[in-house]
């Protein structure tokens, strides 16, 4: 899950990271009073999971009430590459003497936790690793041992940050590298993480995406969930507990297991159409998960026929079967469906099946078949 | 011969009770043909259950049976203390199938075990296990879709493409010496290259099959060991040429973003280490029967 800047920013807050001082706004009247509170001036920076939105004009400096009445009006509803603006952050403004990068994410070649660290940070960050990679040092954590102050203290000395701002970088650091293991984080990043005329360093933007897996041991994460939904397909099938994804094209697909559900949108592209959708039902799934499956994409109006493509394992053919006629007698699905059912029962799956099959409801032999007798069936290339 | 798992292979199965997964899929296990010869369940040391003997710990099993691989099928929140149990009490093999282990745990957990049991293999998590055909079945996998008498070995990152592997080749009379899924996480105990490796040295395995997908580097440093260390012939599928870049699809590990890690990046980097490389799973299948002709 990834979080909006604020919610990072009191996320790095919890284990001890300084932030500068503000709040959340949703409305033009909500931003002036956090701009009181936060203390003039201000910057008013648009809430939206995408990058650029500097360039966007969704982040504007502000020095009195007036200032912040306009630049919120303009940001909230912005249209940021598709992101909507619904919510402000609004922070007291800080002087910038350098801007820094740093990071934590796992690097999977060297099984290892990776911290990227550079005196060159700034929205231009990508290009210098491009550019000039040295200019970012690395560090790779071995998460038996941890980051230790003095591993963190050599990190900072290589990555060549200025001198005034090495003691509280390295200390810094090593609260950034407890917010992302404690914190259970994909990646915890600050960019720009900046030092101040005064001397003070501190994170200036937050990124953090959460790994979902440590949900289990994390209920305050639950404020975190449903802040922002992108598209509405998506939203129902989180409801009822589906793995979906929305694409563009016209065949819906169902398959067990994530590996086949993207080798099923591969097999329908190369027959010549394209998927609506990746929908994997998991391990296991019995006849109500099926049943809502086939719900969720019967609601998408691009849907022109519909792929099942199972292959049982811990997941019972049979029990799919079942899920599907359950589905055929709750609702009226509106395109036909095509079955490859093959796996553990699927003897017995095919047999549940066999005195409903017809034009509406297609069984086929292989994957192959099944992909290309769906694709006709949704007006591509047969 | 076979890979990691044969009929000398003795399984205990870790947090055995009356309705936990690891009866289930044990029970399956077994009816295969494999030797499922204890279970664990800290409160029922000393019970049987459908004729496995329970111990409290691993150690005491592995003590009263000699259990040489383990068999993990518990909650995300257990498998790290499970897995870890399980080497200490020097168990050489272990497979855990759980799914949703968080990635700061899974990657804490293989390297204690790098660094504190380098003799204990770990496959997974987040995998269907690992069948050798005719011999020993640990998993999910259905032992009926496999055939037993190679020449095929099988390495997947994914459960269900690994089922329909192999399906395509049982179809096509093309038997398999061992099928190893090492799971779609992050940070899987066992890689593609300790896969080929060992297949590459197994002399009844004489093709290889390499099914990977979208997201990290692993195909990428499987393909430079193929070109750098395996003589035997190896075929390839990689799911996700279709799938739009950033987004997570399903397994932890498979997320793109950019243009690493993408399927073409890794049919790319497959195909200039010498690798034939299939559009999907069915020509793979008809790729290795002509490999298999060939051999003969």
């Amino acid at each position: 899950m990834d979080l909006f800047e604020y919610q990072g920013k009191q996320y790095f807050a919890r284990f001890g990271i300084p932030i500068s001082k503000g709040g959340v706004a949703d409305t033009v009247d909500e931003a002036v009073v956090q701009a009181g509170q936060a203390g003039y001036p201000v910057v008013v920076k648009a809430q939206v999971k995408v990058g650029g939105r500097g360039k966007a004009g969704g982040v504007k400096l502000a020095n009195d009430a007036d200032e912040v009445r306009t630049h919120a009006g303009n940001i909230l509803g912005l249209d940021i590459k598709g992101h909507v603006v619904k919510r402000l952050w609004i922070e007291h403004a800080s002087d910038i003497e350098r801007e820094y990068y740093a990071s934590f994410t796992l690097d999977r070649s060297a099984k290892k936790h990776l911290g990227m660290l550079s005196a060159e940070g700034g929205v231009e960050i990508e290009e210098v690793a491009v550019t000039n990679p040295d200019a970012i040092a690395l560090i790779h954590v071995d998460p038996v041992d941890g980051l230790s102050l003095e591993a963190a203290r050599e990190w900072v000395d290589r990555a060549n940050l200025d001198e005034p701002a090495r003691a509280q970088a390295a200390e810094l650091l090593v609260k950034l590298y407890t917010c992302y293991t404690e914190g259970d984080c994909d990646l915890a990043e600050i960019n720009p993480l900046i030092l101040t005329p005064e001397g003070k360093v501190h994170a200036l933007d937050a990124k953090v995406t959460l790994d979902d897996n440590a949900a289990y041991r994390h209920p305050e994460w639950e404020e975190f969930a449903g802040a922002d939904v992108q598209d509405e397909r998506e939203a129902r099938a989180k409801e009822r507990g589906l793995n979906y994804i929305g694409l563009d094209g016209s065949v819906g697909i169902i398959a067990n297991g994530a590996g086949l559900a993207m080798s099923t949108l591969d097999v329908v592209n190369q027959c010549g159409g394209s998927a609506a959708n990746f929908l994997d039902i998991g391990g296991g799934a019995n006849a109500d998960v099926m049943a809502a499956a086939l719900e969720v994409i019967n609601s998408d109006p691009a849907v022109r026929s519909i792929f099942v493509n199972i292959f049982g394992g811990i997941t019972l053919v049979d029990e799919v079967a079942k899920g599907i006629l359950e589905a055929l007698e709750r609702v009226e699905i509106h395109s036909p469906i095509v079955l490859r059912l093959d796996g553990t029962n699927a003897v017995a799956g095919r047999e549940i099946l066999a005195d409903h099959l017809s034009d509406r409801l297609v069984a086929e032999p292989t994957m192959l078949d099944a992909a290309r007798r769906v694709v006709a069936l949704a007006g591509g290339q047969s | 011969m076979s890979i990691f798992v044969d009929e000398n292979t003795k399984v205990v199965v870790q947090g055995i009770s009356p309705t936990s997964q690891g009866l289930y899929h044990g029970l399956r296990n077994r009816a295969y043909g494999t030797q499922v010869v204890a279970g664990t369940n800290p409160k029922r040391g000393g019970e049987e259950i459908e004729g496995i003997p329970i111990f409290a710990t691993v150690a005491e099993a592995v003590k009263a049976t000699g259990a040489n691989a383990s068999f993990i099928s518990v909650p995300p929140k257990f498998a790290a203390d499970a897995i870890i149990e399980a080497a200490a009490a020097g168990v050489p093999f272990v497979v855990c199938i759980t799914e949703g282990i968080p990635a700061i745990d899974e990657a804490l957990t293989y390297n204690r075990l790098i660094r504190d049991f380098p003799s204990t293999r770990l496959l997974g998590p987040n995998c269907p296990g690992i069948i050798s055909p005719g011999k020993c079945n640990i998993g999910i996998t259905s032992g009926d879709i496999a055939m037993a008498g190679g020449p095929v070995g099988i390495v997947s990152r994914s459960g269900t493409l690994t089922y329909q592997a192999l399906h395509e080749l049982s179809q096509h009379g093309v038997g398999q010496t061992s099928c190893v899924g090492i799971g779609g996480d992050p940070v899987p105990g066992t890689s593609f290259i300790d896969c080929l490796r060992a297949f590459e040295a197994d002399p009844d395995t004489r093709a290889i099959m390499m099914i990977g997908e979208i997201g990290g580097s692993a195909e990428e440093e499987a393909a430079e060991f193929i070109a750098s260390s395996v003589t035997k012939p190896v075929v390839s599928y990689v799911a996700g040429v279709t799938a739009p870049p950033g987004r997570k699809m399903g397994h932890a590990g498979a997320i793109i973003s950019g243009s690493k890690g993408t399927a073409q990046a890794k049919m790319d980097a497959l195909s200039a280490a010498g690798v034939t490389v299939a559009q999907n799973l069915s020509e793979a299948g008809e790729a290795m029967v002509d490999v298999v002709k060939e051999l003969a």
